[in-house]
């Protein structure tokens, strides 16, 4: 297997640059003769889509939601990191670099990470032209805040609704170029199989198998090159913040169609949002990160004690965070403080109906800084926080706990985001590029920009120009066979007619992966894991019942499939984990920990980036490794003490 | 908590449709009004019968798919919510709901509460848009935006696309919508040169698609779920005024009749 991820040489700061310099062009008046499918239209499809129906060439955009305005890229609140240095606060984009490389614990590429850097100014300025909202400051200049921990103040916002403005304004640009007749859209189009062939020189990605949700249709689409932009796979947990039709079945197809899955084991859980409150519970709400800054996480000193948390006096409270991280207290990264609230948590000590979260109190914060500050702070928090639970955050705690948020791993790419299965690319979280082994607040949106704005453009011109005058057919016997693979599996879906629906399944996969790959991993725990997920699986494949018909809006059909996939991926996810014999960002194995509770890296063995080869339903998958190496930063050892 | 539900069944676009009464017992009023759906679709399913069709994806208020009427008001009795964000315990136990699908002839029904809102896709397409091709963009602080401005653009960008004020509105008229985006642009510097021609285009592909007329009963400003201002539709009508008395301005310039 040939993991040749194209580095480019020389200077880590003219990379980008000198690659550029030497990728190839096609000739404006080509441009129109190639065909680019672009799946999913978040950040990173939109973006593309956009940009490379401008530049001339005809693409084909597809999106599950009845409009590609509604990506989940849309519900990010926090903001987007760029390296303008506006507040001269000494902000570089050697700095954006090195804080992402050692956010993601050493786990990505040095060049990659740093041309996302590099990037993170360009994406500014053009999000500022196409009319983004930002916030700003009374000279009219856009305003930047700190977050999530980082000593300058780098990330631009829009209010809590950055993702929003930013998904506008590539939708926007997508909007202008479906009316110019470059992009063809088509809502309401699931992919559902990715159409590979062979003719000796390696596979080739050719087109796709879509199902159109209304009718229920199975569609071919041809394309010159394929590009996946589909999101990530945190729904495999079943409660994650993901939106409910997030779904991995576009690279999981793609990865049993020869595509390499990389570190699927690397998946961020977010501390702060609101637990469970019951069987019924269909997602979680993420509140706010911010909120750690001025709210006071404790649960009871005594796994017994059920008063209301207003009556229970300070002697008898465990604000454990402060005790055990006396310079960070309530503000340890995101992987400390999820940690440590399961272990409070899982010793008894839960808060709740359900046991299951912990307080987050504003009580001294609204006396030292007065109700007026809090409520300009976090008003519009508070006012989300009640409207969910009931319950009045300025008069009992709130509650919270981790939950799945977003997936560092994802399809394999080279540096130029094309997977190794020739012609597939794949832009966004959909791919594992960027954020090793977890990733920072505010930049899941820079890289879904950064891919789809300025990557793609220049890198699928590249490969293109080889093909000029290669003739699309969605005729011919890969289509055959791929179409009739798809069909033939909606079929069986629709014919088990057993006990269990879809969504039953789901909820008990995810109950598996989340207590043994979710906030911290043990070799035990992940191999009873892997035989439970087998065993439910094969249940599910005996004991579904997927109500409906084919041809009609099916959504237990829709989501039977997405969940068939989730199987599969759970598996993959446990087998990385296990094979990780290491910890690192947000992969911990207990095992593997320092006395203090912290991630042990292991640097000799596990510098490199797993990448999983499909071999088929009954054999497990092969690990291949590509190795990271690092010339301009030193592995350091995070302490948070 | 136990409800009576009404629902919209419809096979199709061009099915009839009728309503389908069901009881649902023992919900709990901690749940979201979808999450109590899921609940009753699992049962339905259950006894073999077909589950209701609705959209919905983020559930958290922002990505505009989910919403129908409850008891004829859009996204339900609370105002500033989606209906993914209305929680059963704003309900009385023994309540009678009837769920329906917005109810606008540019906005046809493709399943149960599903609706086809591709009309405002191509609302957008038709000028809602500032054009600037990637990588042209001048450099970000170039060009400063007083903050009030750059506030009320915000406000005015806020819109998630649901269609709520379509299905209030009594017109079935699309003007907060497209004032939305009209206002967004327009008051921003950037969106200054295609100003007077995005008004046009926009109201000119509103009207194509058969949204009804704007006569004022601001039903749209009181059921948006984000609390988008008839300030904007304002905005809109003068934006349109004087891009129409331009262009017979320019008709009379060259000569040609009116």
């Amino acid at each position: 297997m040939n993991l040749d991820p194209k580095l480019p040489r020389g200077p880590l700061a003219d990379k980008w640059l000198e690659h550029r310099n030497h990728l190839r062009l096609v000739n404006p008046s080509n441009k129109r003769k190639f065909t680019v499918l672009v799946v999913g239209s978040g950040l990173a499809g939109a973006a593309a889509a956009a940009s490379l129906g401008e530049l001339g060439y005809q693409v084909e955009c597809f999106c599950f939601q009845d409009t590609p305005r509604r990506a989940h890229s849309i519900a990010a609140q926090g903001g987007i990191n760029a390296a303008k240095n506006y507040h001269n606060d000494g902000d570089s984009v050697f700095r954006l670099f090195y804080d992402t490389i050692k956010g993601g614990d050493f786990r990505s590429r040095e060049a990659n990470v740093y041309r996302l850097a590099e990037l993170s100014l360009r994406i500014i300025d053009q999000c500022v032209a196409q009319g983004v909202p930002f916030a700003r400051e009374y000279g009219g200049l856009l305003d930047n805040r700190s977050f999530g921990g980082a000593q300058v103040s780098r990330t631009f916002y829009a209010r809590g609704q950055t993702g929003q403005q930013l998904l506008l304004g590539a939708y926007q640009a997508l909007c202008r170029q479906i009316a110019a007749g470059t992009v063809r859209m088509f809502p309401r189009t699931e992919m559902l199989d990715l159409v590979v062939d062979d003719d000796g020189s390696g596979p080739r990605a050719r087109g796709i198998i879509a199902r159109d949700l209304v009718t229920g249709r199975l569609e071919r689409h041809a394309g010159h090159a394929v590009v996946l932009a589909t999101g990530g796979y945190s729904n495999v947990y079943y409660l994650s913040t993901n939106a409910k039709g997030s779904n991995a079945t576009a690279i999981w197809r793609a990865h049993r169609r020869g595509a390499l899955f990389a570190n699927p084991c690397f998946t961020q859980i977010h501390p702060t949002c609101i637990p469970a409150s019951g069987d019924y519970q269909s997602k979680l709400t993420l509140m706010s990160e911010s909120l750690r800054n001025d709210g006071r996480i404790w649960v009871p000193k005594d796994p017994g004690d059920t008063r209301p948390p207003e009556s229970i006096p300070e002697a008898d409270r465990d604000y454990y965070l402060e005790v055990r991280y006396p310079a960070f207290g309530n503000l340890v990264p995101r992987d400390v403080a999820a940690r440590n609230a399961k272990q409070v948590v899982d010793s008894g000590r839960g808060v709740g109906p359900q046991r299951n979260g912990v307080y987050l109190d504003f009580a001294d914060a609204i006396l030292r800084r007065g109700s007026a500050v809090i409520e300009d702070r976090y008003g519009n928090l508070f006012e989300m926080y009640e409207k969910i639970t009931g319950e009045n955050p300025w008069v009992t705690p709130m509650r919270i706990y981790p939950a799945p948020h977003y997936t560092m791993g994802g399809l394999w790419v080279d540096y130029n985001l094309m997977s190794n299965v020739s012609g597939l690319f794949v832009a966004g979280e959909a791919n594992f590029s960027d954020h090793g082994a977890n990733r920072l607040g505010a930049s899941a949106l820079m890289q879904g920009l950064a891919d789809g704005y300025f990557i793609l453009p220049a890198t699928l011109a590249n490969f293109l120009a080889d093909h000029l005058g290669e003739k699309l057919s969605p005729a011919g016997p890969s289509f055959d066979g791929v179409e009739a693979e798809v069909r033939q599996r909606l079929g069986s879906l629709l014919a088990l007619r057993g006990q269990r629906s879809p969504e039953s399944f789901h909820r008990q996969l995810g109950h598996l992966v989340w207590h043994a790959c979710g906030i911290s991993r043990t070799a035990a725990g992940l191999e009873q894991a892997t035989s439970e997920i087998a065993a439910l699986r094969r249940e599910f494949w005996q004991n579904l019942r997927v109500s409906g018909a084919p041809a009609e809006v099916n959504q237990d059909l829709e989501k039977a499939g997405r969940v068939a996939d989730y199987f599969e991926l759970a598996e993959l996810m446990c087998r990385d984990a296990l094979d990780r014999d290491e910890s690192a960002g947000s992969h911990l194995r207990e095992e593997h920990q320092t006395p203090d509770g912290e991630a042990l890296r292991n640097d000799e063995e596990y510098a490199f980036v797993s990448a999983w080869e499909w071999q088929g339903e009954d054999r497990p998958p092969v690990r291949h490794a590509e190795p990271l190496h690092f010339e301009s930063v030193e592995l350091s050892r995070r302490s948070y003490k | 908590m136990d409800l009576t539900l009404y629902f919209w069944r419809q096979a199709g676009p061009d099915s009839p449709g009728r309503m389908e009464r069901y009881e649902a017992a023992g919900i709990n009023p901690d749940s979201s009004f979808l999450e109590m759906l899921d609940v009753v679709n699992e049962r339905l399913a259950e006894r073999g019968e077909d589950r209701i069709a609705f959209d919905h994806d983020c559930r958290e208020g922002i990505c505009g798919m989910c919403g129908f009427m409850i008891n004829g008001e859009a996204h339900g009795p609370r105002r500033g919510t989606t209906v993914c964000q209305l929680h059963m315990r704003h309900f009385r136990n023994g309540d009678v709901l009837h769920l329906e699908p917005w109810r606008a002839r540019a906005l046809p029904v493709v399943k149960d509460l599903m609706v086809d809102r591709g009309a405002f896709d191509r609302i957008i397409q038709a000028g809602g848009f500032i054009s600037v091709a990637t990588g042209s963009a001048p450099e970000a602080n170039l060009m400063p935006v007083p903050k009030p401005v750059a506030d009320r653009a915000f406000e005015a960008a806020e819109c998630i696309g649901c269609g709520a004020c379509v299905a209030q509105c009594p017109n079935g008229a699309a003007q907060l919508f497209t004032a939305a985006k009209v206002s967004h642009l327009g008051l921003l510097p950037q969106g200054q040169p295609e100003r007077a021609g995005r008004a046009l285009a926009m109201v000119q592909a509103m009207e194509r698609e058969g949204f009804g007329n704007c006569t004022n009963h601001a039903e749209c400003q009181e059921i948006c779920p984000k609390g988008v201002s008839i300030d904007f539709i304002a905005r809109l009508n003068r934006d349109f005024l004087k891009a129409r008395v331009r262009l017979v301005d320019v008709a009379r310039d060259k000569g040609e009749a009116r």
